[in-house]
């Protein structure tokens, strides 16, 4: 036997998974409901995703494939090391390509390609409450949010009108879910929130250290929240994929140089990769292949 | 020593990759309710329980959770075999359970008195095991809510008679509300608060 027969099964106790469980089935039959759980210490320091590994870690199978990306890609620290840690306590397979995993598990991105009905999206919450920033009693904001008192997220958004002249609010763009709970959709980029509404996926939060779990059944009503004479608007970026020439997709800037270069590329790295295999290029882009010959000889 | 035969036997062969299985397949239920799957298990508890009511309750029932058991169920073997499994505490008032489980035996005339959830916290509200006759065939009816893609069709036999006029109620209260697991043999059928229930029109 290994070392790691010491270990459960995706590393958390039975009780533990159950009391989870519990709460995502909870979470699920009221969208956007904040389900408090019994967050549990985790082998990685909050703010590396613990809810989001608790929740991956109490629905994962053996046979499921698990695909983690921060900020849209698959080779950034934070997703590296969590896909270790299953693929270390649960011998699950891992993929980077969006199409071939049943469970995603997202810091700050929701995948360009469209999810379908047999994934599971597993947010990363840092701050799950979307009042939190203008009251910051939890006894409050309960309440507030049982009377579904939200004239303060609306003022919120108006004085960032006054003073902007439109609503500031780029990422973590508070929405409504069902008509009934102001729920925020975790530091997402607003780009993506019209990805959430009636979502084939199954959508879980998790939030370790604020030991919150709410989710967003698919099929469900999400909208933006916004004013009759301010509609939601989400980016637009006015030069494609660098490298892929993707439109319509969101982009992470790149510093180049010292002297002010830059370049824009897809921040889904799968995207852009799949993108790239199939043959398109962008305008500072190599096409498919480049570099194979030199590297075999 | 038969009783208890049955009692110590009948748990998963496999309690964590099972219980996962059943969960994940009870999870893509409530997030899709209406909608009837099967749950793959090898769990058996003593009669008068069905096997859902068996896998349901190793998979989702502890010593942190207070469980109901209709009269049938509560008279039966199955009461001791689910202290046993699992540790859950087993309760006679409604209001504190957070599982309920009932047999087809117990043509339960009324739901009423398990909890609902308060509106700051509605998680705090039971979910109900109900067995029924079947899980198709019966009255067509129309279920339409977050989870289904526009409208769903299910037709179970066995329900009460004032089934729709129940759910419509529980439906007014949310956010609170009481979420039902239909369950025929290894068959299940979720159909949580949120789910609006009509008469399909002929």
């Amino acid at each position: 036997m290994s070392a790691l027969a010491t270990y459960n099964f995706a590393y958390l106790d039975e009780q533990t998974k159950r009391m989870i469980r519990r709460a995502i089935l909870k979470a699920i039959a009221i969208p956007g409901y904040q389900v408090p759980f019994a967050s549990r210490e985790m082998p990685m320091p909050y703010g590396w995703g613990t809810g989001g590994v608790q929740l991956t870690a109490a629905i994962l199978g053996p046979d499921d494939v698990l695909k983690v990306i921060d900020q849209g890609a698959d080779d950034t620290t934070n997703a590296v090391s969590i896909r270790a840690f299953f693929q270390k306590v649960a011998a699950v397979a891992v993929t980077t390509r969006t199409a071939e995993a049943t469970i995603i598990q997202t810091r700050h991105r929701i995948p360009e390609a469209e999810l379908t009905a047999n994934q599971v999206l597993v947010y990363q919450v840092p701050i799950p409450e979307p009042l939190r920033f203008l009251e910051p009693r939890e006894t409050e904001t309960r309440q507030m949010h049982a009377l579904s008192e939200y004239g303060l997220m609306h003022v919120k958004l108006y004085e960032d009108i006054a003073r902007n002249g439109h609503i500031a609010t780029t990422y973590a763009y508070p929405v409504m879910v069902e008509g009934r709970y102001v729920m925020d959709p975790s530091p997402i980029p607003k780009f993506d929130n019209p990805k959430m509404h009636r979502s084939q996926a199954l959508q879980l939060f998790g939030a370790g250290r604020e030991k919150r779990i709410y989710a967003i059944p698919p099929h469900t009503q999400v909208v933006s929240l916004d004013f009759e004479d301010h509609p939601f608007t989400i980016q637009h970026f006015d030069r494609p994929c660098a490298l892929c020439g993707a439109e319509g997709v969101y982009l992470d800037e790149v510093v180049l140089d010292d002297r002010g270069s830059r370049m824009f590329v897809c921040s889904d790295t799968d995207h852009c990769e799949t993108r790239r295999a199939e043959g398109h290029v962008g305008p500072e882009g190599m096409p498919s292949g480049y570099g194979a010959k030199e590297a075999a000889e | 020593m038969q009783t208890d035969a049955q009692i110590f036997s009948g748990a998963f062969t496999s309690p964590v990759l099972s219980s996962q299985s059943v969960f994940r397949a009870l999870m893509d239920g409530m997030a899709r309710p209406g909608r009837v799957f099967s749950l793959v298990h090898d769990a058996s508890a003593p009669a008068p329980a069905c096997p859902s009511h068996a896998a349901l309750a190793l998979t989702l029932a502890d010593a942190d959770t207070s469980v109901w058991l209709s009269p049938a169920l509560a008279g039966s073997a199955f009461a001791r075999w689910l202290s046993f499994q699992t540790g859950a505490s087993i309760v006679s008032d409604r209001m504190v359970a957070m599982f309920a489980f009932v047999s087809r035996k117990d043509a339960l005339s009324d739901w009423n008195g398990f909890s609902l959830g308060s509106d700051t916290y509605p998680d705090r509200s039971a979910t109900l095991v109900v067995e029924v006759e079947a899980l198709s065939g019966g009255i067509p009816l129309i279920a339409e809510g977050p989870g289904i893609d526009g409208a769903v069709s299910l037709s179970p036999i066995g329900l009460p008679a004032d089934f729709l006029r129940e759910r419509a109620l529980n439906r007014s209260l949310y956010p609170r509300g009481i979420d039902l697991v239909l369950v025929c043999g290894s068959d299940c059928l979720c159909l949580p608060r949120t789910t609006r229930l009509m008469l399909e029109e002929v």
